[in-house]
């Protein structure tokens, strides 16, 4: 079934009458909240749609980033499975707008002050822990009207905070589970690690019922690490086939604290991904990856600023995409480094792994240096899957899908050998092994 | 009696299907024995071994190949491969970010019925026995497939390939070039501890020495896409003695 093209006036639409509702619904939230959320709505409406004179959206798709038909989803009923087959710290599962599983946080770390909870209970119970870091370094990389609309709408948030010097072992997960045709989600993940602390965070965003129905996400995650922190980040999309996906990622990064931000993207008919990373203080790094399975008539269009704006400090992005059947990939990438930025170490890399040639890559990788003591370099390479490999594993019985299987995750295994967690590096590579079960 | 039969068969490159570098080329191989093919460089013994296996480089422009009395040319190369034909590479190809181990585990896999799963267990006490019979240190496991390999160690790891999948038909292209002698005999044994009535072998070589640890039951001559000459174990020999000018002189005057 391919998605059915709706008007405006078919469905109620993400209009002021919805979005009073939804406000209505949170009359018990801070006040700062509330209005922050009406500003962003107004926001959302002011803001134009993206155009073709706009550098952020080169080659970008546009005609079909219309929101019109679109609405919000009916509460959750039934269960849903947890995505996370690895051990885990706890979890917050979303279905649709609700919080439907929610695990116990242990109670040493309970105890210590870690806060993971629901946005809104945050918001209630941790409110000026929230104000001081939502939305504090907005990733600014051309989807500014989808953030809007994700702040005046978002019901399915997550707050994670680790005070300082704690430091928790197994990932906390939260996962979005999306039911339901021409209904749309707003995550919204704000992570807060505190001086030295240590944690891993993975979110999963999947549909649930058929992998047909058109629906809408707009989702925003800000991490913070505060001076000698470590966070490593996993973002893994599974999205539907129908799927309209923006996710706008920003990360800070303070003195000695690291970064490391992976992001999967699997599903969606067209999927935007920005990601800002900021290096605050001298000895911070952001390590940024993604991977891509582009299959079908699928389009990924991945966006990313690396600001150096401390002395010292260093970055590396390597973002990897294999591209099947006639799919499309857009990456841009640019590393900006600030006049103080001197002894800037920068790095960022395209690689496409080209497994048809009907698919379509393009890579618009740039630098902007303002300071003169640097070693920055970027670079993209695009190259067509070794028919030699192909055949020799082919020679070996292994049936093509599965050989190509296994030569895309060959070229994935630099980017997920960076990760410490075995277990978690093994079940990456089960999900994007599952997409290749056809 | 299993067997692998070439008939007349002609193979050409794709891009160029009106030059035949196989031209007419007729072998029968059964279970149980050993069949040398030895000749110069450049006679299309590579081409002939890819061919059979379903690079799809090679195009068959007639004759036919036939398993068991039936025809492969339809079959994909996984197929071929799954129905019992093995190709030991002359060129093994390197598979940076696969380790021995995930490779070797995917072909056995591939080899088990829908929805069985493979026995873990099992399978690396397997893999460690045959890697100790080729003398293939057990952390190789994980090293990427073929990847920074010596010609010695890729050779090896073609054979330990063999040894687990038990093919009913080998096809062994130049398995002995590259090879010192120590390593020349490990691989000698490796196959001779498969030979049986079970299995059949096509074994391309340059070289008289492979044949005193693998005593073929026949020898074959290729010369210009074709066989020239067969016989037994001797001819290996008067090969050695005489080179292949013998041949060329014995084709011009005849
Ligand atoms: N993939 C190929 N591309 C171009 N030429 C090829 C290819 N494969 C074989 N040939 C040519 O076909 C002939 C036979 O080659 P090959 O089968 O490798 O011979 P052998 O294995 O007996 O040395 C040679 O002239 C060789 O150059
Ligand atoms: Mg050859």
């Amino acid at each position: 079934m391919s998605a059915p093209a709706l008007s405006s006036s078919a469905l109620p639409g993400l209009d002021s009458v919805l979005f009073a509702a939804h406000l209505s619904e949170r009359a018990s939230l801070p006040a700062w909240w509330l209005e922050a959320k009406k500003a962003a709505w107004n926001q959302f409406l002011a803001l134009p749609q993206p155009s073709r004179t706009d550098e952020n959206w080169r080659f970008s798709n546009l005609k079909d980033l219309n929101l019109d038909g679109f609405t919000l989803p009916e509460d959750a009923s039934q269960k849903i499975a947890s995505s996370a087959t690895f051990p885990q710290t706890a979890e917050l599962v979303f279905s649709n707008r609700q919080l439907v599983t929610r695990s116990t946080l242990p109670a040493d770390l309970a105890a210590k002050g870690v806060i993971f909870a629901p946005l809104d209970e945050a918001l209630r119970d941790h409110g000026d822990l929230v104000k001081q870091y939502f939305q504090k370094h907005p990733a600014s990389l051309g989807s500014e009207k989808f953030v809007a609309l994700n702040t005046a709408l978002t019901a399915s948030g997550a707050f994670l905070y680790v005070p300082a010097g704690v430091e928790v072992a197994l990932p906390f997960v939260i996962q979005h589970t999306l039911t339901g045709a021409n209904v749309a989600t707003f995550p919204h993940t704000l992570v807060v690690l505190g001086p030295r602390a240590k944690a891993t965070v993975v979110e999963f965003f999947v549909s649930g019922g058929t992998a047909t129905e058109r629906q809408l996400a707009a989702g925003v995650n800000d991490l913070h690490a505060a001076e000698g922190a470590q966070l490593t980040y996993v973002g893994a999309q599974h999205w539907s086939r129908e799927t309209l996906s923006f996710q706008v990622n920003s990360i800070a990064v303070e003195r000695d604290a690291r970064v490391l931000a992976l992001n999967l993207h699997l599903g969606g008919r067209q999927s935007r991904h920005e990601s800002h990373s900021r290096l605050l203080g001298p000895g911070a790094h952001s390590e940024m990856l993604a991977l891509t399975v582009a299959s079908g008539a699928r389009e990924f269009d991945q966006r990313t600023l690396q600001t150096h704006i401390a002395p010292n400090t260093t970055s590396n992005l390597l973002y990897k995409n294999a591209l099947l059947d006639t799919a499309k990939t857009i990456f841009s990438g640019l590393i900006i480094v600030e006049p103080d930025a001197q002894k800037t170490d920068a790095y960022q890399k395209n690689r496409n792994l080209m497994l048809s040639d009907e698919a379509e890559a393009h890579s618009l990788p740039g630098l902007e240096i303002r300071a003169n003591d640097v070693r920055c370099s970027h670079g993209s390479t695009s190259a067509r899957i070794d028919s030699e490999q192909e055949f020799y594993l082919q020679a070996r019985g292994i049936n093509p899908t599965e050989a190509r299987r296994l030569l895309v995750s060959a070229f994935f295994e630099e980017v997920l050998n960076k990760l410490d967690d075995e277990v978690l590096h093994s079940a990456l590579t089960a999900l994007i092994a599952s997409q290749f079960k056809r | 009696m299993p067997s692998l039969e070439i008939r007349d068969l002609f193979v050409a490159l794709s891009a160029t299907p009106d030059k035949p570098i196989v031209k007419g080329l007729t072998l029968t191989i059964r279970t149980g024995e050993v069949h040398a093919i030895m000749g110069p460089n450049g006679t299309g013994k590579s081409t002939l071994s890819k061919a059979i296996a379903g690079h799809p480089d090679y195009v068959i422009t007639s004759g036919d190949v036939l398993l068991d009395g039936k025809s492969i040319l339809a079959m994909e190369p996984d197929q071929r491969a799954r129905a019992g034909i093995f190709l030991a590479f002359q060129y093994p190809s390197e598979i940076p970010g696969v380790t021995i181990a995930n490779f070797v585990r995917a072909a056995v896999q591939a080899r088990l019925a829908e929805g069985e799963d493979l026995d873990a267990t099992a399978y690396y006490k397997r893999l460690y026995s045959k890697m100790d019979l080729l003398k293939i240190d057990r952390k190789f496991t994980s090293r990427a497939v073929n990847e920074g390999f010596s010609g010695g160690e890729k050779k090896r790891c073609e054979i330990l390939q063999m040894a687990m999948l038990e093919p009913t038909f080998a096809l062994m292209d130049e398995t002995d070039s590259g090879l010192d002698i120590d390593a020349l005999r490990i691989v000698a044994e490796g196959v001779e501890a498969m030979r049986g009535d079970k299995f059949g072998v096509m074994l391309i070589t340059h070289y008289q020495r492979l044949l005193d640890y693998i005593v073929p039951d026949f020898v074959h001559v290729m010369y210009d896409g074709r066989i020239v000459k067969s016989g037994d174990k001797s001819l290996a020999l008067e090969l050695e003695a005489k080179g292949y000018d013998w041949i060329k002189q014995e084709l011009a005057t005849a």
